[in-house]
């Protein structure tokens, strides 16, 4: 589905801000993977995410989606194949705009937008059943400002809104990061529930490494720009935090030293 | 008595002339959030384009028109100067609004242009329903005003304005969304400046001249007229009520300077300082309403640790 290529990136070239983020990334992505990132602050795993998104354009190597070279598209041209949800729930959504307004807007990922309804009543049904699908209550507050909503609520919505044009790929960037620890397992629970229900393939950045082995089929940790250790299948399900500690400092030669992931 | 309602009604028109830059800034400097400066040199864009092709003998309605389309030509540059060349938004305002001043009296030929006793859209509607220039002005205004608010909110209900509405909200995620970001600003500078330059067509067709200068100042008193309206109006309301509302700060806006005016309470040149002052304190009340909170709190932390 999806194949990564030999995809390096340094930002600032030439600069002494001069700072290398990937550095030779390969990753075949296959249809229905469930793709867990671990790695540390600085890492690159966001940066991966981006090139793939089209926010940063790679200095090498090649992205070919579906045997399509998307290497030099765009990003708000690429946004036709891939869902995607930031760690700032304030990212996601349009604050000064309704709940169904930024459902209408999500609907429409990736399509030409003309001067047709931005939003039609035949729709509005379908986003009701879908914040349904949420448990939070949604579905009867649609007129709603999405600036009103909690941040775990914006970024439930942000989720739905990344999937309701199904994409070939969703994207998650830390999604539960910002939020607290109790709303933080409600969305990832969602997450799994949503991404399962539609089986939609997945690459999933988190600090947290219990989820990481808890959630996908497949989980890769990144360290200096590289992707030092892939598990997938048994060997991942059987993988303890320990383990995950372990690899970390055999591969990277050091202690996987942040407190944020030994605390998660 | 009479005389001071007919400067009141005279007041009230220019408001409502005005109020098509009041428009045109909203679109800017409220839904996309773009602090356009080409709107002074797209108001006197507009007086220029409709003057010189009045005194070339061409229809006023259709002179009208095209200097709105003159004006949407000026909001292209700065897009473009904004979005593929990456100039800072005040920045590119600026530079189109310079360039404007010799472009308008490369228009006009000269730098001011009477357009007494020639045919504008208010003698037509004079000579049409056989009224007095107050009247026809009164009405050309609340009709060209009401198809504009019309169209906007049309417009803004479609799909590609509710892009340009979530460009100016959160350009981050529109992007994510397939967005072109760089197109929906574009559009939304091509709009606004088209109504700034039809309001600046509209007054030099009511004033029966055009002069380059007529536009200093132009963004100012357009976000005045918006902060006047915005304290009367609610955020609940509907965007169609907005508009309305931002009509009514514009007419207020022209009545009370009339009103200070038929007083004498001020000079006809101390109203832009006036004016300045009013947007200043305005655009302020939000930061100085939050320091003061922030000064509360600390005296309530203050009194709990004491
Ligand atoms: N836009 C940018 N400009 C400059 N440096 C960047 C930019 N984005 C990321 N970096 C740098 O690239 C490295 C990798 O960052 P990132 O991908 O965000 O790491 P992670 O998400 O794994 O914490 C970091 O050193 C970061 O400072
Ligand atoms: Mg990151």
């Amino acid at each position: 589905m999806l194949s990564i290529n030999n995809i390096s990136k340094t930002f600032n070239i030439g600069t002494i801000n001069e700072k290398q983020a990937l550095d030779g990334v390969n990753l075949f992505v296959n249809e229905g993977d469930f793709i867990t990132v671990i790695g540390g602050n600085g890492a690159g795993k966001s940066t991966l995410l981006n090139i793939i998104a089209g926010v940063y354009m790679a200095d090498d190597g090649e992205l070919i989606l579906d045997g399509d070279n998307i290497t030099k598209k765009p990003e708000y041209k690429r946004a036709q194949y891939f869902g995607r949800v930031f760690q700032d729930p304030l990212m996601g959504t349009a604050a000064s705009m309704e709940i169904q307004e930024n459902l209408a807007l999500a609907y429409r990922r990736g399509q030409f937008r003309g001067l047709n309804w931005a939003i039609t009543p035949k729709e509005k049904q379908l986003y009701e059943e879908q914040l349904k699908r949420l448990g939070l209550g949604l579905e009867s507050r649609m007129t709603t400002k999405v600036g009103l909503l909690s941040g775990g609520q914006r970024q439930a919505l942000a989720l739905l809104m990344a999937i309701l044009k199904k994409p070939k790929m969703l994207l998650l960037d830390e999604h539960t990061a910002a939020l607290d620890p109790n709303t933080a397992q409600i969305v990832q629970h969602l997450t799994l529930e949503l991404t399962q229900e539609s089986k939609i393939t997945t690459l999933m950045i988190t600090h947290n490494m219990k989820d990481a082995i808890k959630y996908g089929n497949r989980l890769i940790m990144m360290h200096e720009g590289k992707i030092i250790y892939e598990a997938e299948g048994a060997e991942k399900q059987s993988l303890k935090v320990e383990d995950l500690l372990k690899k970390f400092e055999q591969s990277a030669g050091g202690y996987f030293a942040t407190d944020r992931m030994l605390l998660a | 008595m009479a005389q001071l309602l007919q400067s009141i009604l005279g007041g009230a028109n220019q408001g409502l002339l005005w109020a098509l830059l009041a428009l045109g800034v909203f679109i800017s400097f409220r839904i996309l959030n773009f602090a356009d400066l080409t709107a002074e040199g797209s108001f006197a864009l507009g007086g220029a384009v409709v003057a010189s092709l009045i005194t070339k003998g061409l229809e006023p309605a259709l002179s009208s028109l095209i200097a709105f389309l003159a004006g949407t030509l000026a909001g292209l540059c700065t897009g473009i100067l904004n979005t593929k060349l990456k100039i800072p938004a005040i920045l590119s305002g600026i530079l189109t609004m310079i360039g404007l001043y010799s472009i308008n009296i490369r228009i006009m030929g000269t730098s001011n242009t009477s357009l007494l006793r020639l045919t504008t859209v208010i003698t037509y509607f004079e000579n049409l329903f056989k009224i007095p220039k107050i009247y026809a002005t009164l009405i050309l205004g609340v009709l060209v005003v009401g198809i504009i608010i019309a169209v906007l909110y049309w417009f803004f209900g479609t799909e590609v304005g509710s892009a340009i509405r979530a460009t100016g909200d959160n350009e981050n995620m529109c992007r994510a969304l397939g967005i072109n970001t760089d197109n929906t600003k574009i559009l939304a500078l091509m709009i606004s400046n088209g109504l700034i330059a039809l309001s600046g067509a509209m007054v030099a067709q009511q004033q029966s001249f055009s002069d380059v200068n007529m536009g200093i100042g132009a963004i100012v008193i357009g976000l005045a007229s918006i902060i006047i309206g915005e304290t009367f109006m609610s955020q609940k309301f509907p965007f169609w009520a907005k508009m309305i509302f931002i009509v009514l700060g514009s007419v207020i806006y022209r009545v009370l300077i009339t009103l200070i005016i038929y007083a004498n309470i001020m000079e006809p040149y101390d109203i832009k300082l006036l004016t300045a002052v009013l947007v200043i304190i305005a655009l302020a009340l939000p930061r100085i309403k939050s320091l003061f909170k922030n000064n509360n709190f600390k005296r309530v932390k203050n009194n709990n640790r004491g």
